[in-house]
């Protein structure tokens, strides 16, 4: 077991290692990226597996011990979230495969490579056992993340990637000074250790280092206010890196938010997460509607979204968590697939405007249906996963009675429906426009690409038809969150 | 604690908000080296107070965490100054200066003119400079 956690970290890394030093063989790099994204996704399946049946796994890097070396934990909250992250990652190159030879296709050269770099810094986010390595991982993931989104070098993409690399190097700077007070403070940069000596800081150290964190990992995630780089950034990107940004970088903030104030026992900041929750749903869908790009209303989505599970953090019971952690696990495929099909979008309309398209629904249906299910999914009709989650947080409020988030909930959830519908009908149904500008593309392999995003749907119905039993280990992963003393004894003993 | 250090990380982080608030890039680089300074003197002082080292010293030694961190965090920052240098000259290239251009939204927003079209969907520019 020990092995399938190296693996999950270690197979992806050693893929762009390799994958860099033989860019120029386009089949033997392919196939390498394609093998070591592959292992990971079966190690972490199978990781989840042995977490369900024998409990947490714990590595000792080096076997030292946690107060001065690298621990990695498995527990059940990282291994749910793992097999579905790495699965998305493994479609999403098989997208970009058949992306690639479009304009809108990125350079294949390095963009397979730093998928695979981006991955394992994944990877480590979600198994680290203390906040250095987090710190460490999260610029893994940015720095592939700031070459992936600049390297066409495209003159919108520059200015784009200028505002979202100053801003992470600016939060990156303030979760350095974060890790100085942590160390000040308590001594050490362990999670388990920290939930240890946390509760006897005097409560304005305490709490002010959670609100310290929260930005850090809040600007990551893109909520109110700090989301405005997020839906400039993204759309500039080739789709089948978007799709991963949309996807997962945002949920990786959501993740460490969720890991960091459940297992510090940060309860005395849920009215402040609660409100925070409540404007950036409300604030995301609004902002979608104004927009008139296939991609930028969703990248407006994805904030609104991060609202709902924010919402679910900060009731801070494990009704409550267990919500926001399901809904993680939805939100990651349903996400990434709406971008993918905006890029089919995009190949067949040669544009993302909603001015100039329409008539998609007559003319490829396939796309149609592949945008309907996780639309309707994301804005919460049922039978999708969508609706079970937000049932989850809703009702997890509810028992709360906090009556102010419930509504704001609900009403994004139902200008989030108005701005689907203004993409259905700017572009599947109606004519298009005579005097459509349209850009030429090339041809990628459609089918590939068509056949990828399939998948994905698939992925995003499991997720539907297993909602029982996924909320069920979610809840069981809240209850061993919301239980410091069960982390603390999981890593310590 | 050394009030000379305090002292020194309140200078590096004002100096450096003042010149990550400029418009030119080259400024906002520098001041982001700043910001990763005063970062790292933080780092140290969190350890404690200063000690003989680690290994082969005698007495009171000093705490070599928080260096370890503050050496990962310099090698980390290090390379990014690089790739922001680069995404600089590339602006550089592509615009003829080095200013940090407008927000196309806020334009958008601010202007009364019809849309300009979108710039993103522009495979002849990239082929140009590719």
């Amino acid at each position: 077991m020990t092995l399938l956690v190296a693996l999950v970290i270690v197979a992806p890394l050693l893929a762009a290692s390799i994958g860099l030093l033989v860019r120029s063989h386009p089949i033997v790099r392919e196939s390498v990226v394609g093998l070591g994204l592959g292992t990971a996704a079966g190690s972490s399946i199978a990781l989840l597996a042995a977490v369900i049946r024998s409990g947490t796994v714990t590595v000792r890097i080096g076997g030292w011990h946690p107060e001065l070396g690298i621990v990695l934990v498995a527990d059940l909250f990282a291994a749910l979230v793992l097999p579905w992250a790495l699965t998305i990652i493994f479609v999403v190159e098989l997208y970009a495969i058949g992306q690639r030879r479009t304009a809108w296709g990125s350079n294949p050269e390095l963009s397979g490579p730093l998928l695979a770099f981006l991955t394992a810094g994944l990877s480590l986010a979600f198994l680290t056992g203390d906040l250095f390595t987090l710190f460490v991982s999260f610029e893994v993931i940015l720095v592939s993340s700031y070459v992936l989104l600049t390297h066409q070098g495209r003159r919108g993409q520059i200015r784009a990637g200028m505002t979202y690399v100053a801003m992470n190097l600016f939060v990156s700077a303030l979760f350095l000074f974060g890790l100085a007070f942590v160390y000040a403070a308590t001594g050490t940069v362990n999670l388990a250790l920290l939930a240890q000596r946390m509760p006897d800081l005097p409560d304005n150290v305490r709490v002010g280092i959670g609100a310290w964190f929260f930005v850090v990992f809040g600007t990551k995630a893109a909520v109110f206010p700090l989301f405005s780089w997020l839906p400039d950034a993204y759309p500039t990107a080739p789709t089948s890196i978007t799709a991963v940004f949309a996807g997962l970088l945002t949920k990786v903030g959501i993740y460490a938010l969720i890991r960091f104030h459940t297992v510090t026992g940060m309860s005395d900041l849920g009215p402040v997460f609660l409100t925070v929750a409540g404007v950036t749903m409300v604030i995301g869908a609004v902002g979608a509607l104004a927009q008139s790009n296939v991609k930028r209303i969703l990248s407006f989505h994805i904030i609104s979204q991060i609202g709902y599970m924010l919402m679910g953090l900060g009731l801070f019971t494990v009704s409550g968590v267990g919500g926001a952690i399901f809904f993680l696990l939805h939100h990651m495929p349903v996400k990434t697939v709406l971008f993918l099909v905006g890029g089919l979008i995009e190949n067949e309309q040669k544009s993302g405007s909603l001015d100039n398209s329409g008539g998609l629904a007559t003319r490829t249906p396939l796309v149609a249906a592949l945008f309907a299910i996780p639309a309707l999914s994301l804005a919460g009709i049922p039978p999708f996963s969508g609706f079970v989650a937000k049932l989850a947080v809703v009702s997890a409020a509810v028992e709360q009675a906090s009556t102010a988030v419930v509504v704001a909930a609900l009403v994004a959830g139902f200008l989030t429906i108005l701005s689907m519908n203004k993409i259905w009908m700017g572009v599947f149904w109606g004519v298009r426009p005579d005097k459509a500008e349209q850009v030429p593309t090339g041809t990628g392999n459609l089918w590939l690409m068509r056949g990828s995003t399939a998948l994905a749907v698939a992925a995003t119905l499991i997720i539907a038809a297993l909602a029982g039993s996924l909320l069920g280990l979610s809840e069981r992963a809240a209850i061993d969150l919301m239980d410091p003393d069960v982390y603390i004894d999981e890593v310590l003993s | 604690m050394s009030l000379a250090i305090l002292v020194a990380i309140g200078g590096l982080i004002t100096v450096g908000i003042y010149l990550i608030t400029t418009r030119s890039l080259s400024r906002i680089i520098l001041g982001f080296s700043l910001l990763g300074h005063a970062a790292v003197l933080s780092l140290l002082v969190a350890g404690g107070r200063p000690g003989e080292p680690p290994i082969g010293g005698d007495g009171v030694i000093s705490n070599p965490l928080p260096q370890a961190l503050a050496l990962t965090a310099i090698v980390i920052s290090f390379g990014l100054t690089l790739f922001l240098l680069s995404l600089a000259v590339r602006q550089q290239n592509l615009t003829g200066d080095d200013l940090v251009e407008d927000d196309l939204e806020d334009r958008r927003v601010g202007s009364t003119e019809p849309d300009p079209p979108s710039e993103e969907t522009d495979p002849q520019e990239e082929q140009t400079v590719a």
